[in-house]
């Protein structure tokens, strides 16, 4: 079986997130960049998959700049066979990077794609269920466990108040939770070992897709500071301030 | 000769991980690594996965081939954590692998050098109880008995005796002293070998974890293809030939731990109130960390100058005893300072500033103390003097 695991370069989830000062972005000059936690989590399931015989080889494949080589060559060292990187300097949409990938689904014909249930930047959440929906496949979001027997995946999901599983007809897109394991350091002698395992760069003409943005960014701030609270005396006082001064009554 | 070490793309990915291995695997450990007086067993087999024993092994024995700077870089990263952790892998990197790399047989690399970098601990093993420094007094002897050497005396404060699973002896082939120390040899000793025991390891004033132990050698018989490059006399020049590196190692040791307990005394200082604000806006309490984010950086572009410096195959043993007198002296003021920043709190065992103190003493002693740097920085100034 192929595993095909999309990753996504983002801000670091140690680095304290600044707003532009013209309110277009966050500033991310001279800014750690890491590889998405949630798409860590989908490398090492995947390597764990290969690990347990479950899968023959795994594909990393990420959409952004030249560095995103970086985070691939991090999933080659985790244990993917391969990578493949889809260049690119702007943003690109979630729409957008799901109709990408169909096609490297399509060239690659993986029975599997793992990937983050979402990317910490921009927090969308939308990318594993595009993806499902253009490719007609089933879908296991927010995993926070997988099983592969039979031709089948066993996916328990974490849900409101409890665990649902879901039991999917391969081929299928998994969307990874925090619960689902805790990704292995990439070793010294797995980082050598990654320089000379194949990484390919495409352009995003290579595969035909339009990636124009459907979204404006009208402006971007940072969230209101918390303010300290107050003491009230008594509760006539409280529903008083919560009607007049809060306004939510 | 220039050493360029590994490729720097792969370099920086390694340090990205290791920084994460050391805040989330090392530093949580500290604490039983402390009260167990060992490295955990698990963390031990997380320290081998990620590489750490072969550092600078060469790649074509298993190792990553990493030049000074680049280990150098490493151990002052590794050392944001307990010294204990380092000193599993110091002999390793250090003394063992210099010395098979430069001195070894083609046999004895083969061998020792792929066991090194998958994670076999080594211990050296020099002083005893009646000499240090002052190697021609030495009585550790190895006798030649048809295809073996014969092996009988004791070691004193051995690192990493307890765990080691190969021990470099340095032992006499001569009787009389010889110039240039030519009367030492070094064997390399498997542990396991009968009539090789390893003493009580001693209690210590801090960096535990890390273990030190007499070595007891009573007739342990070694074959011939044991000894050092196959040929006898060689074995003090091979021990001096890593003194430089082992120097700016344990500088940056001192800088990387130096910087852990600068971050401990700032977080504590601006956490802490008094008279209704944080101490860290008094000005005695702002000097004290001044002082000691000034001395850091000093430190750190010492080790690294000096490590660029030998990089580039330049004869470094004064910016190494530099660096190193100057690293473990500023790492003692700062672990000092913030006992201080602390107040009574940091003289508590629950305070991490206690062990802090504790443990930042032993940089001024061992590999040359503050003492013995300041002979070899002063003789090696009157010798460029004279040109």
């Amino acid at each position: 079986m192929k595993i095909l695991v999309p990753v996504k370069r983002v801000i670091d989830y140690n680095v304290k997130v600044r707003v532009k000062s013209d309110q277009s972005g966050v500033d991310l000059a001279n800014v750690k960049m890491s590889m998405n936690p949630f798409d860590e989590i989908a490398v090492e399931e995947a390597v764990r998959l290969k690990e347990a015989g479950t899968a023959e080889e795994i594909v990393a494949v990420s959409i952004g700049p030249e560095k995103a080589q970086d985070q691939l060559r991090q999933a080659l060292a985790m244990g993917a066979d391969r990578a493949i990187l889809i260049k690119t300097e702007e943003t690109v949409e979630p729409l957008a990077v799901a109709k990408l990938l169909k096609k490297v689904v399509e060239e690659e014909s993986p029975e599997l794609v793992i990937l983050g249930k979402q990317a910490i930047d921009d927090d969308s959440n939308q990318t594993g269920q595009m993806l499902a929906a253009l490719l007609g496949w089933a879908q296991g979001t927010f995993a926070s466990k997988v099983n592969l027997a039979d031709g089948k995946i066993d996916v328990t999901r974490e849900i409101d108040g409890g665990l649902q599983t879901v039991s999917l007809k391969l081929p299928a897109i998994v969307t990874t939770d925090l619960r689902l394991n805790e990704p292995r350091y990439a070793s010294l002698p797995n980082i050598m070992k990654a320089k000379k395992k194949p990484l390919d760069v495409k352009e995003i003409g290579d595969y035909g897709v339009d990636v124009a943005p459907r979204l404006e960014t009208l402006k971007v701030t940072e969230p209101p500071k918390r303010e300290a609270g107050v003491k009230v005396e008594s509760v006539a006082e409280l529903v008083d301030k919560l009607k007049n001064e809060a306004g939510v009554l | 000769m220039t050493q360029t070490g590994m490729d720097t793309d792969v370099f920086q990915a390694f340090v990205v991980q290791l920084e994460r291995f050391v805040r989330e695997r090392l530093v949580p450990a500290e604490k039983e690594t402390e009260k167990l007086n060992r490295v955990p067993d698990a963390i031990l087999a997380e320290m081998r996965d990620m590489g750490l024993f072969g550092l600078t092994m060469p790649e074509e024995y298993g190792g990553a081939g990493m030049n000074v700077s680049q280990y150098v870089e490493t151990i002052r990263i590794l050392s944001w954590a307990s010294g204990a952790f380092r000193a599993l892998i110091s002999i390793n990197i250090g003394m063992a692998c210099s010395a098979l790399v430069k001195n070894g047989t083609d046999e004895q690399r083969k061998y020792w050098l792929p066991k090194l970098a998958d994670g076999a601990i080594a211990a050296f093993a020099l002083t005893e109880p009646d000499s240090g420094s002052d190697a021609a007094a030495l009585k550790t002897s190895a006798r030649r008995d048809g295809g073996d050497y014969v092996l009988n005396g004791s070691k004193r404060y051995i690192t990493n005796a307890p765990f080691a699973d190969m021990i470099i002896v340095m032992a006499r082939t001569e009787a009389a002293a010889l110039p240039k120390n030519a009367h030492i040899s070094a064997f390399l000793v498997p542990a396991d070998t009968p009539g090789v025991s390893i003493g009580k390891p001693e209690e210590k004033l801090g960096q535990n974890g890390s273990q030190i132990a007499d070595v007891i050698l009573e007739d342990a018989r070694v074959p011939a293809a044991a000894l050092l490059g196959g040929e006898e006399g060689t074995g003090f020049k091979a021990a001096m030939q890593s003194l430089d590196a082992g120097r700016i190692c344990i500088a940056a040791a001192a800088t990387g731990y130096a910087a852990r307990i600068l971050d401990c005394g700032l977080r504590y200082a601006a956490e802490r109130k008094a008279f209704g604000q944080p101490i860290a806006q008094f000005q005695l309490i702002q000097a004290m960390l001044a002082d000691s984010k000034a001395e850091l950086y000093a430190a750190e572009c010492m080790i690294r100058d000096a490590a660029l410096n030998a990089d580039k195959g330049r004869q470094v043993s004064l910016e190494a005893s530099c660096a190193k007198m100057y690293a473990s002296e500023m790492c003692g003021r700062i672990a000092d300072r913030v006992v201080q920043i602390h107040g009574g709190a940091g003289y508590l065992k629950e305070y991490e500033a206690e062990r802090f103190f504790r443990d930042a003493r032993i940089f001024r002693i061992y590999e040359g103390t503050t003492q013995i740097q300041q002979l070899v920085i002063a003789k090696n100034m009157l010798r460029r003097m004279a040109g």
